[in-house]
This record gives C-alpha cells, sequence and structure tokens, in this order.
C-alpha cells in the first residue's frame, strides 16, 4: 500500500476514522472498508448510477469521488434509509419500517434483480424532498441518470408516483 | 429425507383455497434487496482474501511469443502470478457445453475457450495472465508489469470474408473457420417456389447486442484444506454444472464443491457460459494458495471477456400465392460465433426455428454456416437468435403484403396456425433436439387484442390525421413472434414442513430478478394451503439442492416450477394421509388452509407444525416402511419445449430530417399459458420490450476491421434509459400448455424478440418514402438518417 491520509466522515450517522490511500474510489471505501456492501457498482465511470449515495444530502456516484474527498462529508447509503417510523400510508404491516420510497418500490414491482434499485434509491430521497409532486416527464428525468436493464422504468416510475403521493399527504 | 426420484408429472391436485397461482402477492425477495441486505457475489468479504486482476489481449488475433512475469511478481502486494505454462495440466480447452443436435449431415467443428491463452490469442480481451494480490488496486498495478509480446495476424471480422479460402484461419486444428453447416428441410422449396405468384427475395442483417447486466461477472473461491471444502460464489445462471464440471476438473468428489449463485444481477444468457477462463482459474488459485481469493469482472471487461450475440446475414425468398398464403421459404444465412463455440449451434437453431413463427409454412428450406471470427465469445443473450428469424419472416410478410396489396394484419391473420391445429410439427428440429412441434396457441385471437388495443382501424383516420395535419409523420407497426421456451432436460425440488409449520422450498436453478421466490412459493403454497409469503425459498446453492441445470431458455418458471408443484403434490399428499390418521377423518373430508388441517363440515384441526413434529418422533416406534418428516423431492423433465407466442405493436413518431425517434405508444399481447404471477409476468414483458429497443435503436457494438470493440463503455455503447422507454401496455392470451401440470409457458425473453421487426415496419409506414426499406438492425439515429438519405436520393 502507499501513501495512506486519515479522514474522518459520518455515514448513516456512524463516524467513522480510517486511513485510506489516496486512489482509494468512495465506492470502494464504502464496500470494502466500511462493509456497507448495499451500494453497488456497475461501471465504474460514472454512467449507470448504481452506486449512487447522498453526500452531504446530495446524490453523488460514489465511483466518480476518491474517499479522501468526502473527509468531513456527512453520507447516506441505502443502509440507513429505512428508519423506524410510523410507517403511515403503507398498507403492507411488514414493511411499515421501510422508507415510504423503499415500500413504494416493493408494491409497484419496481425492481427485479435488484442491483440497480440501491442508487435509484439514493437519487430519489433529494428528487421527491426537492419535487413533491413531480409529473411523469420530471421522473423518468431524473431517473435517466440511472442504468436499469430488468424493468424498463416503467414500474419504477409507477413507484415514485405512489410514495410521492404518500409523502405529501 | 425422501428421495422419491420420479420424472413422471404428478396429476394435478385440487389445489387448496385461496389460490395464489394468477394472483400478485408482493415479492418475498424485495426486503432484503431495497434494504441492501440481499448477497451479491461482490459483497462476500472472507478473512486473508486475496484479488485477482487480468491481463488480457489488446489484439484480435496474434501470435503470443512471450509472457513475462517477473516485474509483476516483484510488486508490493503480490502473491502470485500465473500465464498459460504455470496451469500444467491443469490447462485445458473448455468442456463443448452444448453438443450438436440429431440433424442429419450436418457438419460441425468445435474450438472452445482456454484458461489462459497460449501460443495464440484469438479475440480482444481474451485472457493472458492473472496476478493476485492483497488488494484489487495492487493487483491492477502488478498486471500493468506484466509484459506481453505478441505478434499481430490479420485479424477475421466480417462473416463472408472469413469463409473465404484465403481468409486467416484462427484454429490451427480445423481446415477453415466454417463452424457449422447445418442444413433443415420440411417439404420441398423448390416447388413452392414454382407454383407460387409471387416470390420475395430479399437480404438482412440482423446484429443483436450485449446482455449488459447492471452486474458483472464475478467470482470467489474459497478452498478449506482442513474441512476439505471448495466454496465458490458466482454470478452463474447454473450453479450445479459448474459444482460438477470444477469438481472433475480439480480432481474432488462433488460433495467437496459446493456453488452459490447468490442474489445475481440481471443475467440475460451470458452468465450461463460455461466455463469462462475466470471460472475455472479462481478455484485453482485458491487451493494452491490455500486462501480465498476474489474476482470482479469491471465494465470495460464485460464487453468483451463476457460471452455476446451478434450478427447473422442472412438472404431469404418467400413464396406467396394471390391470396398472400405462404407456400414456402428459403433461408440461408451466416451467423458469427466468435472466436470459440462451446454453445455449439443453439444459437442458429433457435433463428431456423423461430422463424416460422406463428405460421403455417409448407415448403422450407433453411441452411445456415457458423463462422469461427476474431471478435468475443457468442452466445445466447435474451431472445437467443430467435430475434433474428422473427426479423426475417416479418419483413418478408410484410413486403409481400406490400406487393399484393393486403393489409398486414391481414396478410398474417390468413397465414395463422389456428387452435385446431395443433399440436403442430413443423418437421424440423429443435434446440432441445426435439421435433419442432408447437403444443398450443392462439395467435389470431392475440392479433384482434393488440390490433384493438392500438386502434389498429382507427389508426389511419386518427392518430395519422391529426400528426398530419401538423405535418408530424407517425406510423404503426404490428408484428408476431413465437418463443420455443421451457425445454428439457430437467429441474427438481424439495418441499419440506418443519415442526413449527415453516415451509421450505428448495430448488437447483440460479435466479437473476425473475421473482423465483414467489413464484415459486406460490406454487407450493396453493398445494399447502398457506400464503406466498409463507413459504421460504432457497435457489442456486448446491449444498442445498445438486441436481438440475439452470435458468436459460424461459425455462424456470415452465421447468423448475413444475418440479416445484411436484414435489409440494408429493408433501400434501403426506400431510393427509397423517392428517387422516391423526383426526380420524378420511382423507376426502380434509381441508388444508391457513396452515391448518381441517375436517370439513366438523370443527377439529390439526396444524401443520404439530404434523411436521409428529412425522418426526423422537421416541416410540414407527410403521416400517415410515419415511420420516413432511418432505418430497421431486422432478420435472418435459417431453419437449413448449411455445409461447405473442404480437406486439406500437405507434412511432419520427422526424425525417433528423431520424430522431419517439415511441408513442407500445402494446403487447402475450400468452405465455396460464400466468402464475401477473405483476412479475408484466415486469418481465417490460424487460424484455426495453431491452429489444435498445437492441433495435440504441445498442450497437462496433467493431473495426481488425476486429477491434470501438466502444467498450457505457459512454459509448448506449442502453436505453427512463426517457427512452415508453410505458408499455400489456394483455395476456391464456392457452394453457398440455405439455405440463401448470399450462405454464416461458416469459423471460419473449418481450426483447420482436422488437427490430416491429420497429423496421413502423418507421417505414411512418416514412412513407418510395424505396425505403429496413432491412437491418440495430438501427441509430445516424444510421437511419442515412437510409432517408439514400432512399431519396434514389427516389
Amino acid at each position: 500500500m502507499g501513501e495512506t491520509l486519515t479522514i474522518r466522515l459520518t455515514v448513516n450517522g456512524n463516524e467513522y476514522d480510517r486511513s485510506v490511500e489516496p486512489r482509494l474510489l468512495l465506492s470502494d471505501f464504502l464496500r470494502h472498508d466500511l462493509h456497507l456492501t448495499g451500494t453497488h457498482v456497475g461501471c465504474e465511470h460514472g454512467v449507470c448510477g448504481s452506486c449512487t449515495v447522498l453526500v452531504n444530502g446530495e446524490s453523488v456516484r460514489s465511483c466518480l469521488m476518491f474517499a479522501v474527498q468526502a473527509d468531513g462529508a456527512e453520507i447516506s447509503t441505502v443502509e440507513g434509509l429505512a428508519t423506524p417510523a410510523d410507517g403511515s400510508g403503507i398498507p403492507h404491516p411488514e414493511d411499515a419500517d421501510l422508507h415510504p420510497i423503499q415500500a413504494a418500490f416493493r408494491e409497484s414491482h419496481g425492481l427485479q434483480c435488484g442491483f440497480c434499485t440501491p442508487g435509484i434509491l439514493m437519487t430519489l430521497v433529494p428528487f421527491l424532498e426537492e419535487n413533491p409532486d413531480p409529473d411523469e416527464e420530471q421522473i423518468r428525468e431524473a431517473l435517466s441518470g440511472h442504468l436499469c436493464r430488468c424493468t424498463g422504468y416503467q414500474n419504477i416510475v409507477k413507484a415514485v408516483r405512489l410514495a410521492a403521493g404518500r409523502m405529501r399527504s | 429425507m425422501s428421495h422419491d426420484t420420479t420424472f413422471a408429472a404428478p396429476p394435478a391436485e385440487a389445489p387448496a383455497r385461496p389460490r395464489q397461482v394468477g394472483a400478485s402477492p408482493l415479492r418475498n425477495e424485495d426486503r432484503r434487496l431495497l434494504t441492501g441486505e440481499a448477497l451479491f457475489v461482490d459483497d462476500v468479504h472472507l478473512d486473508g482474501m486475496l484479488h485477482a486482476a487480468f491481463v488480457r489481449s489488446d489484439y484480435a488475433h496474434g501470435i503470443l511469443k512471450s509472457v513475462d512475469l517477473t516485474a509483476a511478481l516483484e510488486h508490493p502486494g503480490v502473491v502470485a502470478a500465473y500465464a498459460a505454462h504455470d496451469l500444467g495440466d491443469y490447462w485445458e480447452p473448455g468442456p463443448l457445453l452444448v453438443p450438436p443436435p440429431p440433424i442429419e449431415q450436418l457438419e460441425f467443428h468445435a474450438a472452445t475457450q482456454v484458461p489462459l491463452a497460449r501460443d495464440r490469442v484469438r479475440h480482444v480481451g481474451e485472457p493472458i495472465a492473472v496476478v493476485v494480490a492483497r488488494s484489487r488496486y495492487e493487483a491492477e498495478d502488478a498486471a500493468a508489469l506484466i509484459e506481453v509480446d505478441i505478434e499481430p495476424l490479420e485479424a477475421v471480422s466480417d462473416l463472408e470474408g472469413g469463409l473465404r479460402p484465403d481468409a486467416p484461419r484462427i484454429h490451427d486444428h480445423l481446415e477453415s473457420n466454417l463452424a457449422a453447416h447445418v442444413i433443415q428441410r420440411k417439404g420441398t422449396w423448390e416447388e413452392a417456389r414454382e407454383s407460387a405468384h409471387r416470390v420475395i427475395k430479399r437480404r438482412f442483417w440482423y446484429d443483436h447486442g450485449a446482455s449488459a447486466p447492471m452486474e458483472n461477472r464475478g467470482i470467489v473461491a474459497d478452498w478449506d484444506a482442513r474441512s476439505r471444502e471448495l466454496t465458490v460464489w458466482d454470478t452463474t445462471q447454473a450453479p450445479i454444472p459448474i459444482r460438477n464440471g470444477l469438481a472433475a476438473m480439480l480432481g474432488l468428489p462433488q460433495s467437496e464443491v459446493r456453488v452459490i449463485a447468490p442474489f445475481i444481477g440481471g443475467g440475460f444468457g451470458p452468465k450461463i457460459m460455461m466455463f469462462y477462463p475466470e471460472e475455472v482459474l479462481l478455484p485453482w488459485i485458491s487451493m494452491r494458495l490455500g486462501r480465498p481469493v476474489k474476482w470482479i469482472e469491471d465494465r470495460q471487461e464485460s464487453f468483451f471477456a463476457t460471452t455476446q450475440e451478434r450478427g447473422q446475414d442472412h438472404e431469404a425468398e418467400l413464396a406467396v400465392d394471390e391470396e398472400g398464403l405462404i407456400l414456402g421459404v428459403r433461408d440461408e444465412f451466416l451467423c458469427d460465433t466468435g472466436a470459440y463455440n462451446p454453445y455449439g449451434l443453439t444459437i442458429a437453431i433457435n433463428t431456423q426455428c423461430t422463424l416460422l413463427g406463428p405460421y403455417r409454412v409448407p415448403h422450407y428450406h433453411s441452411e445456415f454456416r457458423m463462422v469461427f471470427t476474431n471478435k468475443p465469445i457468442v452466445t445466447p443473450v435474451r431472445g437467443a437468435g430467435r430475434q433474428h428469424g422473427v426479423f426475417v419472416m416479418e419483413r418478408l410478410l410484410d413486403r409481400a403484403a406490400d406487393e399484393l396489396g393486403i393489409d398486414r394484419v391481414e396478410i398474417r391473420r390468413r397465414n395463422y396456425l389456428t387452435p385446431e391445429e395443433f399440436p403442430h410439427d413443423h418437421e424440423i428440429i429443435y434446440q432441445d433436439f426435439r421435433p419442432l412441434v408447437y403444443d398450443s396457441g392462439n395467435y389470431a385471437e392475440a392479433m384482434d387484442r393488440a390490433a384493438e388495443m392500438i386502434d389498429y382501424s382507427g389508426f389511419e383516420s386518427g392518430v395519422r390525421a391529426a400528426a398530419r395535419a401538423e405535418g408530424r409523420h407517425v406510423g404503426l407497426g404490428i408484428v408476431s413472434y413465437v418463443e420455443g421456451t421451457g425445454v428439457g432436460p430437467y429441474e427438481g425440488a424439495r418441499v419440506g414442513i418443519e415442526p413449527g409449520g415453516r415451509i421450505n422450498l428448495v430448488t437447483g436453478v440460479g435466479t437473476q430478478g425473475q421473482g423465483h421466490f414467489t413464484s415459486f412459493a406460490q406454487i407450493v403454497a396453493d398445494q399447502l394451503g398457506v400464503g406466498a409469503d409463507e413459504v421460504e425459498v432457497v435457489t442456486g446453492d448446491t449444498a442445498r439442492f445438486g441436481w438440475g441445470t439452470g435458468t436459460f431458455a424461459s425455462r424456470g418458471a415452465v421447468v423448475a416450477g413444475n418440479a416445484c408443484h411436484a414435489a409440494a403434490v408429493l408433501v400434501r399428499k403426506k400431510v393427509l394421509t397423517l392428517a387422516s390418521s391423526v383426526l380420524g377423518a378420511a382423507e376426502e373430508d380434509l381441508d388444508l388452509a391457513d396452515g391448518l388441517v381441517r375436517v370439513v363440515g366438523s370443527g377439529e384441526s390439526v396444524s401443520l407444525g404439530d404434523l411436521a413434529a409428529r412425522a418426526n418422533p423422537l421416541r416410540g416406534a414407527v410403521t416400517p416402511g415410515t419415511e420420516p418428516g413432511l418432505e418430497a423431492t421431486a422432478y420435472f423433465g418435459p417431453e419437449r419445449g413448449v411455445t409461447a407466442s405473442g404480437v406486439h405493436a406500437m405507434i412511432l413518431e419520427v422526424d425525417p430530417d433528423t431520424a430522431l425517434i419517439r415511441i408513442l405508444r407500445y402494446v403487447v399481447v402475450h400468452d405465455c399459458g396460464r400466468v402464475i404471477n401477473p405483476m412479475i409476468v408484466e415486469g418481465q414483458i417490460h424487460g424484455g420490450v426495453a431491452h429489444g429497443i435498445g437492441n433495435a435503436f440504441y445498442e450497437e457494438l462496433v467493431f473495426d476491421e481488425g476486429a477491434q470493440l470501438l466502444n467498450a463503455s457505457f459512454m459509448d455503447y448506449l442502453l436505453p434509459t427512463a426517457t427512452d422507454v415508453p410505458t408499455i401496455e400489456t394483455d395476456h392470451v391464456e392457452t394453457p400448455s398440455p405439455l405440463n401440470p401448470l399450462g405454464v409457458k416461458g416469459v423471460g425473453e419473449a418481450g426483447a424478440i420482436p422488437v427490430g421487426a416491429l420497429f423496421a415496419q413502423a418507421l417505414e409506414d411512418a416514412l412513407d418514402i418510395d424505396g425505403f426499406e429496413v432491412r437491418e438492425i440495430p438501427l441509430s439515429p445516424n444510421r437511419l438518417f442515412e437510409l432517408i438519405r439514400d432512399a431519396r436520393e434514389e427516389g
């Protein structure tokens, strides 16, 4: 291993101090150093969007960022998304602990192999915060930075509408 | 415990209420996937795990003169590095995965892939050396230090050129680059041609693209010398054959090899290929080093190290009478098989058979040559050659309709096989080695529904007239297809009830997103009177179930699904027999619901869990011959494949000046027999159509004359995004298959199959330019622009 730098960052509310090589990708740091493997890596050149996480509340492709650039940042990954909540509006009691977007994906069959799903969820969290009542074109535009080979996107769009409606009420 | 190894399909029992098959319960697997808990291969982390990186050929064809590992081995963090000569006796070409079916006078020449190139490289990306280090970063650093000396040779990049006598020869042990030559005939084509009112002749080019699952391939191998167990996590669609093959190669008993295909991030065909060089090498390396080793393919590697499907060059003729009835078809085609052909004839046979479509074709002459080229290996990708055949037939019918002045829906309707004509024998051999006999279908009904949904009769005066008034060009396409699905040989399943009432279902097929954890659970739930969410499903772990072949050819629901059904029927029988004695009631008077066996008309009941406990006593005596537990294993092997079918229709807008397109509507009417889970079936169709749209208009693997792939990234190889794929409207025709107890047919590939033919027809309809004909797929805005320009210049 070459020269290392020490970084301190928060991931899903937990603080971490780690020594890392400057060239270590944030995606690899999350997956292989912190073992948060819910964030997936599909292309490592910033196209597929599978590795999307929130850095200080904004959607970021973690394969296009070095871990050292996240020093001092607050990061959220899919593992931190399901926060115990009142589950209001989610009709399936077993999913009451899921984020409304996660529950809507299940109800709408918005995932098949599920590999691209965590990244899509992490784009949708800030998207729906900023656009609580998006139309289909806005939803498709928001999703256009993600590749999904299984679903044809149709049921993902459906899930976003369902989640948006529930989150508004 | 029980091993009722019968291949006979048990009789379909009256299922308990409420019926789960036909409903759309939410998927059992989703929570794990949505929360990040699901295990994918790259998520496996083991103490002391090493990481591998490969050095691959930059040349499509060349003499491999030397490989120098010295600098790599000296690099910090490197534990080992290997080239072909380091493998000793372990170096061996891979097995021929699919031998040729019994077709008379066929010519077939096998040349299978090798673990690491030795003496020759035959395609870009062929592995030459592997480095193992403490981290992937260090392994890649070291790989860059390996010195490879290749003397380039002229590469074979096109099919006709590859067959010329002076073409560079790719495999020295063969006389030419011809991999196969196959003729299948039905009737006498010459007779059809001579009696024809018209003979339509065209040349077509159809290229398939990459499978591009979001998860690249990967393997973790862990040899534990003390427990004598090799555990391999593999992104494979076929864990059991991988286990069997690895055991044989490594000289281990099968019981010491466990292959796990955990959650797989999409497969679409290439993950059924075996054996990939990396699959052969990683377990061997782990055994040599005594440490776990991981290799995860990166996206660029996947563009040439993962198999692809590619081009076919067809010259085809259709003979019709005045009424547009098909008298015969002649088709001669070349099929690219890439540098090696472990998958045999499958793709070309699929093309040959699927071309016949839902139609009555009295005379057929089909002849193909498969050609070795210096491109990556060709194996099936979603559709597996079927779209090539559908394209040829549908295009010829469109031309016949034009020439005879017959409506395009009408010409199809006139030629459809009718429901009374099943089973229909096409008198040729299919990829499953059986005669191509369609089991069932109702093609006209699917066409009627699709035409109604897209408003075929009102299109001209409605959508088209309105668009014309605004100067916009819209067109309608409507095409048919069939898909031979659910082929053998067999799959198995084990169903068990635990004391406490948990219900387990284990099957050998791997799963890549198709919803097996739910649809298989539904099948079992119906027999045992529980909800689908109460059946815990395990797939793809050879330690849990060791018999089976894999997930391919749209066969999961058909073959594994019916095995699940058969095992559940056996367990239901055991439950009823035991409950009958416990409750003192006749079996006919018992009902299974809500996890209980009840005596109909009385309040008495016993739970499945209690019965399971009674079936496994700790003390006392049992009747001799009694098998413990409420468990059964069963297998299903279909007599032959079942034929799914459908009609796709769309309305497309095209700007003739920019050649940009917009899909305004997309309709699918599909027949996959009895539908197990409509939500999942529709999802499969959506994804298939999206894949087909990519194949038709966005995705193209661009090779130069040196067989170098020019667009090996997602920035250059364009997968359709959410703004490219429209909302897909679906409907189902259900003609249950008589060939399996559930009456199901496959659906996994269907959506992708007719899309190229549909695009071609809709574009011609929208543009209405004299001489504008689409004879090739994939298109792109650029290519469409050229075709429009050429037609206008010639016109």
